[in-house]
């Protein structure tokens, strides 16, 4: 056991309150997670696995037997590792840039990483295509390549890595770096023998995020990929919408599961066993200064501006492309006088009204049990904290299907919830909570204990010492989780779809009936409503950047 | 700390609250309409119906027609719903088999046409809707040459590389279309729809993953690489509408059509089965019947409803559309998709 991370439980089990909050820290988040996912997932999974009223396990062998299944499986795990290690490394130059740096328009850059997070997957799709789609602009068609579907997830990911490491390397201290150098490393092995250790627990921890994302990725795959290759998340839905066969769906969650479960654990191995305690940095930014370091920074943010912008600015330009031709507002003054004509749109100004109530209530509740989760993990025995963990990931790593099946088969107990659209919010945090875990885990297990005993020593209780202490370092950490969870559920179409009401219409539903009608009008009017929900999320994402970092300094 | 906690109960019990003012008990006058996500009729019909009958109609969507019906299957015990509208005759007998209807018989049921009336009155026709092959008027005009104008013309050289489809396990229409070239094509004939798909691959046709991305990525009318594209012999006239053009830019192959037709039906375990029949009726009113066009793309089965101009302007409804026992296509679905699939990734 490593004392110098074990030692952080003492500051809640040593007192009566401290028990009594370590019960809410981690009853709190398990009662969520057991009756929002775990009781839906495993109603689902057993209806699915019940033949006439006798349940049975016989179809796991013929799904284990079954080449194109077990293809699928392949394929899964391998774009999802191929996807996780190119977002790590295509990402990381800005990831170091954002935190060691100071440049112009900073603060609007790191705003806009989280903005392809939003799209909804036919229009970021449909941007892709029209570079490297059959008729795309490169001249090549790499529609149903492994490679088209890798860069749409780093296209995606990437803000969880700029965004995660990058939030967690600014808090290194840069003088324990420039030590380094002074006794004469060089830059490489500064960075492999100083940097790189420190930063392993947070690329272990975003990798996982990635890497899960790009597991369960649906639209993606379904859109870029071809009939080939499939993955077990589009199997999933196939076989529960289109031949309802509960039983192979529900073996396949399963595996899904147990494959999603078993990486997870290595991942938080790696984490603890790399985990440590560092000086925390005063200011760690600054501008670039020689000239090298100047061409360094220059190149990472041109890389992310290429990397994320060219998608973005296709949709930016087509959005102002008329349908019949020539520039113009004429997408956007369609997005008003479509659903005019039909019932088949829907208002625009409700969409975005819906999309920020749901937004809103998202943000709330991710923080409270996702940031009640991370106190959990960092104060309560390793062993506990160990599993809770996995717990925290697993819906991240479930189908958007079984999760949506397993509401309407589990939740009408006690209450009838299942036709609630509170249920909304609920299956966005189910996204939203590993995001807040992972980012400001790290941060609370990297808090040096002997600030905590200075501050004890000084006569502090232990509220005041989390109040001044803890939660001044960890803020940076809870402005990233705060974002991520109003962007995920900005963007959130999947689960939403199951749950929905045509009077409560949000911005991805307004955009998906804009796509399915044909003609030029409304396809530019969905392109149109894309743009605004970029510069909705861009905005927001500023605005929650400028109040986190105004009550960051007010701390 | 104790922030925390006074927020986390608070959030506790904001959730209870919420969850228990969102589903409170039924009264009387309020029935659940659970349906698809293209469902949409005008704000003044239902609101009309809600003044007239008073009923409260909360209107549930639930992905597409196929995950409704499952929706409706898994929770049947114990329904989430009063009356599900939407379900197609390729999914309605999943829906009869499961039991999931009571029987009703809907108050204009006679003014609707013999041969899509259910049997004992188990479901409502509502709706139809004919899946074909669509062409890009101007781009066959610029290639100089003429449109098909039969299923078996797919298959020319001259049409190489021009059609795309949707995959039939994950798209409505893509299995619409594998029907229908099944159903002119079945098994067992001596040129059956499987050599007709060997033949349709080798003649380069392109499999989307779904409509919109079929329609509007890779027809040539949305700038895509193909001028034929399976879609709906609504498309023309949506097409006219949106785009306040003067004429159609598409058409349809009026041979070789699938004719979708969409019921609806009171759910068996329902507490408000006279309020949901009511909902039924409405459904069928010629003047719903009427609001559906406009606002589904689709046509309404009542004999007296009168279609509007666009519609009658720029859609042709085919003469023979293939129809498909719905009993047939429910035993034979995932067999054919599976096969089909077969076909595709060799």
């Amino acid at each position: 056991m490593d004392p110098r991370v074990d030692r952080n439980s003492t500051l809640l089990t040593n007192s009566p309150v401290g028990r009594i909050g370590l019960v809410v820290v981690i009853g709190v988040p398990s009662l969520f997670l057991l009756y929002f996912f775990a009781y839906p997932v495993a109603s689902i999974t057993i209806r699915g696995l019940t033949t006439d009223g006798s349940f049975s396990l016989a179809v796991v062998g013929d799904v284990m037997t079954d080449p194109v299944l077990l293809a699928a499986a392949r394929f899964t795990v391998i774009q999802a590792l191929i996807s996780t290690i190119v977002t790590v490394v295509v990402a990381f130059p800005a990831a170091w840039a954002f935190a060691r740096f100071d440049f112009p328009a900073k603060r609007a850059l790191r705003a806009a990483t989280l903005v392809p997070f939003v799209l909804p997957t036919l229009v970021v799709g449909s941007a892709f295509l029209t570079m490297a789609g059959p008729n795309g602009a490169i001249g090549t068609d790499l529609t149903g390549t492994l490679f088209l579907i890798v860069v749409a997830h780093a296209f995606y990911n990437y803000a969880i890595v700029v965004r995660g490491v990058g939030a967690y390397w600014e808090r290194i201290d840069p003088r324990t770096e420039d030590a380094a150098r002074t006794l004469g490393a060089s830059a490489f092995t500064t960075f492999r023998t100083i940097t790189l250790p420190l930063l392993a627990p947070v690329i272990a921890s975003t990798s996982a995020l990635v890497f899960l994302f790009s597991f369960t990725s649906f639209g993606v795959v379904l859109l870029l990929g071809d009939l080939k290759h499939t993955t077990i998340e589009v199997e999933i839905w196939r076989q529960t919408t289109a031949f309802l066969r509960l039983d192979v769906a529900s073996t396949l969650a399963v595996l899904q599961l147990i494959g999603v479960g078993v990486i997870l654990a290595g991942y938080g191995w790696f984490q603890r066993t790399t985990a440590v305690q560092f000086e925390h940095a005063t200011a760690p930014t600054r501008r670039p200064r020689k000239g090298k370091e100047r061409i360094a920074v220059t190149l990472a943010l041109t890389s992310m501006l290429v990397i994320l912008g060219t998608p973005l600015l296709l949709l930016v330009i087509r959005s102002f492309t008329n349908p019949a031709g020539g520039a113009g507002i004429a997408n956007y003054q369609n997005l008003i006088r479509l659903p005019e004509i039909t019932a088949a749109f829907v208002n625009p100004v409700d969409a975005i009204r819906n999309s920020f109530t749901v937004a809103f209530m998202t943000l709330a509740i991710a923080l409270v049990i996702g940031g009640l989760a991370a106190a959990a993990l960092t104060y309560a025995s390793r062993r506990v904290a160990r599993g809770f963990d996995l717990f925290v990931m697993l819906p991240l790593g479930t189908s958007a299907v079984t999760i949506g099946f397993g509401f309407l088969v589990a939740l009408s107990w006690p209450i009838d919830l299942r036709t609630s659209l509170i249920l909304i919010p609920i299956a966005h945090t189910l996204v939203a909570i590993p995001f807040v875990v992972r980012t400001t885990t790290p941060a609370l297990g990297s808090i040096r204990h002997n600030l905590r005993e200075a501050a004890a020593v000084l006569g502090a209780s232990p509220w005041r010492t989390w109040w001044t202490i803890d939660l001044k370092i960890i803020t940076p950490a809870i402005i990233v989780a705060a974002a991520f969870a109003f962007a995920i559920s900005m963007g959130e179409f999947g689960a939403t779809s199951f749950i929905t009401r045509p009077s409560f219409p949000t911005i991805p539903i307004a955009i998906f009936k804009l796509l399915s009608k044909p003609g030029a009008a409304p396809f530019g009017a969905a392109i149109a409503l894309s743009v605004i929900l970029m510069v909705i999320t861009g905005v927001s994402m500023f605005v929650i950047d400028t109040i986190g970092t105004r009550t960051s300094n007010e701390l | 700390m104790k922030h925390s906690i006074a927020r986390a109960l608070l959030t506790a019990i904001t959730i209870a609250l919420i969850a228990t003012a969102c589903s409170s008990s039924p009264s009387n006058k309020e029935v659940v309409l659970l349906t698809h996500d293209s469902f949409a009729l005008s704000q003044e019909r239902l609101d009309l119906f809600s003044e007239q009958t008073g009923i409260t109609l909360t209107i549930q969507t639930a992905g597409d027609a196929g995950t409704m019906v499952n929706q409706a299957i898994l929770t049947k015990d114990n329904p989430i719903a009063d009356v599900m509208y939407g379900i197609d005759n390729t999914f309605l007998s999943r829906a009869l088999d499961n039991d999931l209807f009571v029987a009703y018989r809907a108050a204009d049921i006679d003014s609707v046409n013999e041969v899509l009336h259910v049997r004992d009155d188990l479901a409502t026709p509502i709706d139809f809707g004919d899946v074909c092959v669509n062409y890009d008027i101007a781009a066959f005009d610029e290639l100089g040459i003429d449109p098909p104008s039969k299923l078996r013309q797919l298959i020319d050289p001259t049409y190489k590389d021009m059609l795309v489809v949707q995959d039939p396990a994950t798209s409505s229409p893509g299995l619409a279309f594998l029907l229908t070239t099944i159903a002119a094509l079945p098994d067992g004939s001596s040129y059956d729809w499987k050599a007709f798909w060997t033949d349709l691959f080798a003649n380069g046709v392109a499999v989307s993953p779904d409509w919109t991305d079929a329609y509007t990525g890779r027809f040539t009318l949305s700038g895509g690489d193909r001028p034929l594209v399976v879609s709906y012999a609504s498309s023309p006239a949506a097409e006219v509408l949106f785009g306040e053009l003067d004429a159609a830019p598409s058409a349809s192959l009026t041979n070789g059509c699938y004719r979708q037709i969409e019921y609806a039906g009171v759910l068996k375990g329902t507490d408000n089965e006279a309020a949901a029949r009511e909902v039924i009726d409405f459904l069928l009113d010629v003047r719903t019947q009427e609001d559906i066009p406009l606002n589904m793309f689709v046509y309404p089965v009542h004999n007296n409803a009168v279609l509007p101009d666009v519609f009658t302007e720029f859609t042709v409804l085919p003469d023979t559309p293939a129809i498909m026992d719905p009993q047939t296509v429910d035993a034979n679905r995932e067999r054919w998709i599976q096969e089909w699939t077969e076909i595709a990734r060799s």
